[in-house]
């Protein structure tokens, strides 16, 4: 299967990338390659093959429910580009 | 350091007594050559400081490090700090099991007292809060943290040429890729820069560098080690493993970084066991497997097939009974990976919004603008392909034929390895299809990049683990490494095949001149 530049374009807003129109050709090119290379899967029959998202089973890993301490405020925000009052900052998200 | 020096110590590693004797005659700058389990013995015999052992590798990484471009940050001051505490443990006895013991981390790996890049320009500056889960049990058993490792950005390479700093070279011929992603791992340890390193594995990330510079290298069971505090790539094939100049040295790493987690969900509680008493069996009717497809895998070096073949034979005489096993769905391997990791990649990496922490672009008009100049400048081109691939197989009206396809696919290939340990202990095939290739042969064609990984990508596929251990050399001079295969949870069983193997030829005894 070949993917088309509109296509990679439309993918890439969906990921938050801003691709140049370089970048659209050259990924489309590559990109259509190993997908027409991944289209070896239809030669497999799956009918009726559950899929598996994880090797090992494991049931839920659930714990009790009780507070534990977590990451504090200023080190959870150490890293953060912009902060202010404990806060993360981020641009104007309207306009 | 004068080769003469380097090969008096080589030499002298069959025994620890004239080992000792030969290394007071030298100049206490080949420490770093030592292995772990002869560094350990040196120290709690009081022979040897920490403090000494430290500063030769840190003398090793000033003197060779700007030829091999292996570490993207050390840290001299705190490494020395460390080592003087490991000196004053083993004075008052309360030295923990790797107590002095100077190792290095690949970047993925969060560390407070390093930054943590990925090798990427988006986690730049990153200063990470916490530890991961392996260096706190590291560090906990003594160990020194010399710096972190270079790497192709968020994991996703072969070769550490898409690490957004530099590429590393490797030691045994600087025009030649390392392998990767954890290429700086591998390269450091092969060049005595550390006396082991830690990496991590998604689809032969620890295996295939490994296995490129003539070093040894562990992916346990998916599930065996902590994930807490590693840089997710592909949640459900990452795995951390440690990679070292011996069999030995690697199961006294994973004794040290095995086990359970509870804040890694995904974490494994089961015991385990001391991996150094599982070298000690010998190989008499275990049965190794190989599989029939492998011989007919296009692209496979003659070399390396001879390598592996003459290996195979050596472990044979050893003991070991052949079986011929088959694993059907082997040319599948690439196109389910090749769904399956960047679809998870493209959701772990969905974090990196430039709000929370790492780069963000000045002068954002707004919101999506910023989360857009942001990502499309602070990713890599191989990272924002496979951001690409994995939204696109993931979106509306091609989940069911891409990843849903691929998901069906990975069931066949588990049930594959299922069926081929009814009849076998272990498998064994080739790491790589081919010795390290040349630094820029495949940066332009990511296809052919992926097909390389052909022989490791089914075991975190099927999350079983997998090694790698030097089996012979090309008639360039560059490394193969012979890839043995387990069950679940046998990473011991896969040591001791490696040990008797290693014990039984002297490819680990070889060191590049760098």
């Amino acid at each position: 299967m070949n993917i088309t530049k509109d296509e990679v374009a439309y993918v890439a807003t969906l990921a938050r990338l801003e691709l140049s129109e370089k970048a659209i050709d050259t990924f489309s090119e590559q990109i259509g390659d190993i997908l027409a290379y991944v289209d070896k899967l239809n030669e497999v029959n799956t009918d009726g093959v559950p899929p598996t998202s994880h090797a090992i089973s494991l049931s839920n890993a659930f714990r009790e429910d009780k507070p534990v301490e977590h990451l504090d405020r200023d080190k959870a925000l150490q890293n953060a580009p912009e902060k202010e009052d404990g806060d993360f900052m981020v641009p104007k998200v309207v306009g | 350091m004068p080769p003469k020096k380097k090969m008096a110590i080589l030499w002298s590693r069959k025994s620890s007594a004239e080992q000792t004797r030969n290394l007071k005659q030298e100049n206490d700058m080949a420490y770093n050559t030592l292995t772990i389990e002869e560094a350990l013995a040196l120290l709690r015999k009081k022979e040897l400081s920490a403090v000494d052992l430290t500063r030769s590798v840190l003398d090793r990484i000033s003197s060779v490090d700007g030829t091999i471009s292996a570490f993207i940050s050390v840290s001299a001051e705190k490494a020395l700090k460390q080592a003087e505490q490991a000196d004053r443990a083993y004075a008052d006895a309360t030295a923990g099991p790797l107590a002095g013991i100077p190792l290095a981390v690949k970047d993925v790996i969060c560390t407070t007292g390093f930054r943590t890049t990925c090798g990427s320009k988006i986690l730049e500056n990153f200063s990470p809060p916490y530890n991961a889960a392996v260096i706190e049990r590291l560090e906990g058993a003594g160990a020194i943290l010399v710096g972190k490792l270079n790497m192709d950005e968020f994991a996703m390479g072969s070769s550490t040429e898409h690490s957004a700093f530099m590429t590393t070279r490797n030691p045994w011929n600087r025009n030649r890729i390392p392998g990767g992603s954890s290429g700086g791992s591998a390269a450091a340890v092969a060049a005595d820069m550390c006396l082991g390193a830690l990496g991590s594995d998604t689809g032969g990330s620890i295996r295939q560098p490994a296995s490129h510079c003539g070093v040894v290298g562990m992916k346990p069971t998916y599930g065996r080690v902590s994930r807490f505090g590693l840089v997710a790539f592909a949640s459900s094939l990452d795995q951390i493993g440690p990679i070292t100049k011996t069999v030995a040295d690697n199961a006294i790493l994973l004794n040290a970084i095995a086990g359970y987690d509870r804040r890694d969900s995904t974490s494994v509680p089961r015991e385990v066991p001391d991996y150094r008493n599982t070298l000690k069996n010998d190989l008499k009717g275990i049965r190794v497997g190989i599989p029939k497809e492998y011989n007919s895998i296009d692209g496979t070096d003659p070399e390396v097939k001879t390598a592996v073949e003459t290996a195979i034979e050596t472990i044979v005489d050893l003991g070991a009974d052949p079986v011929e096993v088959s694993l059907p769905h082997s040319d599948y391997v690439v196109a389910v990976y090749y769904i399956i990791a960047p679809c998870e990649a493209s959701s772990n990496l969905a974090r990196y919004d430039g709000v929370k922490y790492g780069y963000r672009v000045e002068n954002a008009g707004n919101l999506l603008d910023m989360y857009h100049r942001t990502r499309s400048s602070g990713f890599g081109q191989e990272v924002q392909r496979r951001i690409i691939i994995g939204t696109y197989a993931l979106s509306a009206g091609y989940y069911d034929a891409y990843y849903g396809k691929a998901s069906q696919v990975r069931t066949l290939i588990m049930e594959d390895f299922k069926r081929a340990f009814e009849s076998c202990d272990a498998l064994l095939a080739p790491v790589a299809p081919t010795p390290a290739f040349r630094i820029g042969e495949k940066t332009d064609d990511p296809l052919t990049m992926y097909l390389s990984d052909i022989f490791t990508l089914s075991a975190n596929l099927a999350g079983i683990p997998g090694a790698s251990v030097p089996c012979g050399f090309s008639s360039e001079g560059l490394p193969i490494g012979l890839q043995i295969l387990g069950k679940h949870f046998d990473e011991g069983q896969l040591l001791n095949i490696a040990y008797q193997f290693e014990q039984a030829t002297s490819w680990h005894t070889r060191t590049p001149d760098v």
